[in-house]
């Protein structure tokens, strides 16, 4: 028993959520406008994707919080916990078991199902932001189908880089209509964002939500010359040794010596119990 | 010859105050129209209407399309007109900054039209960015820095190349001399005379100087307060002109 509504906000405001929800569903990639409220957290923490989970959830929903993929730092424990008391729903680390999964910066590595919905937190909703400060004039953008800015970033990579370097928040096009901005997960990400599960995409401070929904394409923008791909460390991971995950590089010691890790805590634990081991597997464990 | 832009009775009024009206006149391809007068004359605010910056309150501004053939630019919707201010028009503002984006390199500034209009091959979009660097005596190395690392004739010379990429065939030009020195804008009138003639364009340009309408428009219109006072060629209006605004203005130049 706690004094708490289910899942801390009241009946009117998860309506209002989930009425924003539904439209972007049905708009794909589409920025809904909607009456962001206070949380008991600062912006930047996940405000927005908090919202929407507590829209989302059900008593019968078991919740993952990843940040970085994650399940043990700040933001992802203090999340769970907050759910565990205003909610009292069930929490779990293994992505499988899940039906609620919100996440900070990161798709989890495990294939998701069409019976579960994942949460995205969103620092800026939109992607032509950097490029055209003003607000009516992206909105009109959107409107018009008017892209060719964000084109114009990506040949300023090529320009410096040789390649094209954003690496994160990497920009796409939903079914052949909206730029959106994945939020800020690695492109290695970006393929995968083609999937069963519900993406729901929440920015509390700048009060905006947007969705795609199952199995919906999902294009990552490119040049004809310099297409897209999806990269990462080219490393296996040091404790489970696997060589399709995503990685964090983790420097050990002043002496130049570094490990790489799943940055996926889950998928690491799940395949080092079922005997896989890395490079430095044994030493940690 | 059907006109490219025909401007019909335009006019645009802020509150009870008179920015432009009755304005009437027929552009043919290749022609070159300077509008000269003072400040507050009403030139920028015309130029603003008939590019579609500013609705008109009234009036039509027919502008001969490649596909449809005469459109009243002013009634069409939203879309077709910012594609064609990206195809077919081109607007070079009087400070560079106006009409550049800063952050964005000069190569990228070219080809930001480019893209705009679908192209999406990286080696073609620059080649096209360097021959128009070229064409506008920037020189090809210049390609990957920024505008503010430019000095100003530099930048006007961008931004002339960033609207002429597309091949448009209006470009509507408001003081594109201004606030640079003598040497550079002779330099800048030289370029922009070069291109007019050998692309074919027709250009409006809003001056307040009579020595770039001297080299550049075929025909002049001078305004007084709104109103339009005196049109015919620029040779005709400057050499022998019937208006005493227009006597004012021509007897106002300085010798040197």
């Amino acid at each position: 028993m706690n004094d708490y509504n289910f899942a801390y906000l009241d009946e009117q405001t998860k309506r209002m959520i989930r009425r924003a929800i539904l439209k972007g569903l049905a708009v794909p990639g589409y920025q809904v406008p909607f009456a962001s409220r206070e949380m008991p957290m600062p912006y930047g923490w996940g405000t927005g994707g908090v919202q929407v989970s507590a829209a989302a959830l059900t008593p019968d929903d078991t919740l993952k919080v990843i940040d970085q993929g994650a399940d043990d730092t700040t933001n992802a424990v203090s999340i769970r916990k907050f759910f565990e008391k205003t909610a009292g729903v069930e929490t779990t680390e293994e992505t499988e078991k899940a039906s609620v999964i919100q996440t900070r910066h990161r798709i989890p590595e495990a294939e998701l199902t069409e019976d579960q919905i994942l949460v995205y937190q969103v620092p800026i909703p939109e992607p032509l932001r950097f490029l055209e400060p003003r607000e009516t004039e992206t909105r009109k953008m959107h409107a018009l189908q008017e892209y060719g800015l964000m084109h114009v970033k990506l040949y300023e990579d090529i320009s410096q880089h040789g390649a094209i370097a954003t690496a994160y928040a990497y920009p796409v096009k939903v079914e052949g209509r909206y730029v959106m901005d994945p939020s800020p997960i690695p492109k290695f990400d970006n393929p995968k964002m083609e999937m069963a599960a519900i993406q729901l995409f929440g920015a509390g401070r700048e009060q905006r939500i947007y969705a795609v929904p199952p199995y919906t394409q999902v294009v990552p923008l490119d040049f004809e010359d310099y297409p897209f791909e999806a990269g990462k460390a080219d490393h296996a991971c040091d404790l489970c040794g696997a060589e399709d995950s995503y990685l964090d590089e983790v420097i050990l010691d002043d002496a130049g010596n570094r490990m790489f890790v799943c940055s996926d805590t889950d998928y690491c634990r799940s395949r080092r119990e079922a005997g896989h081991s890395g490079r430095l597997g044994e030493e940690a464990a | 010859m059907t006109p490219l832009l025909q401007v019909k009775n335009v006019a645009k009024m802020y509150g009870a105050r008179i920015g432009c009206t009755d304005v009437n006149f027929d552009l043919y391809p290749g022609e070159v129209m300077g509008i000269v007068g003072e400040s507050g004359s009403g030139k920028s605010t015309l130029l603003n209407s008939l590019a579609g910056h500013l609705p008109p309150d009234r009036g039509e501004v027919i502008f001969d399309t490649r596909t449809e053939g005469p459109v009243d630019t002013v009634t069409m919707s939203e879309p077709e007109r910012r594609m064609l201010s990206r195809t077919d028009w081109a607007f070079v503002h009087q400070h560079a900054r106006d009409g550049l984006r800063m952050p964005v390199s000069a190569g990228g500034n070219i080809g930001e039209r480019l893209m705009a209009v679908g192209d999406r091959h990286y080696g073609s979009i620059r080649e096209r960015a360097a021959d128009w660097l070229g064409r506008v005596e920037i020189s090809e190395s210049r390609i990957d820095d920024r505008p503010s690392a430019f000095s100003g004739g530099m930048q006007q010379r961008l931004q002339i190349a960033r609207n002429l990429v597309t091949g448009p065939r209006l470009v509507f030009m408001d003081e594109p001399t201004g606030g640079l020195d003598v040497s550079v804008q002779a330099r800048l009138l030289d370029l922009l005379r070069g291109l007019v003639r050998e692309m074919g364009l027709s250009a409006i340009i809003v001056t307040h100087d009579l020595a770039v309408v001297r080299l550049l428009a075929d025909r002049l219109m001078v305004m007084k307060d709104g109103h339009v006072v005196e049109t015919g060629l620029t040779d005709q209006v400057l050499d022998d002109p019937q208006h005493a605004y227009t006597q004012l203005l021509v007897s106002s130049v300085l010798q040197v």
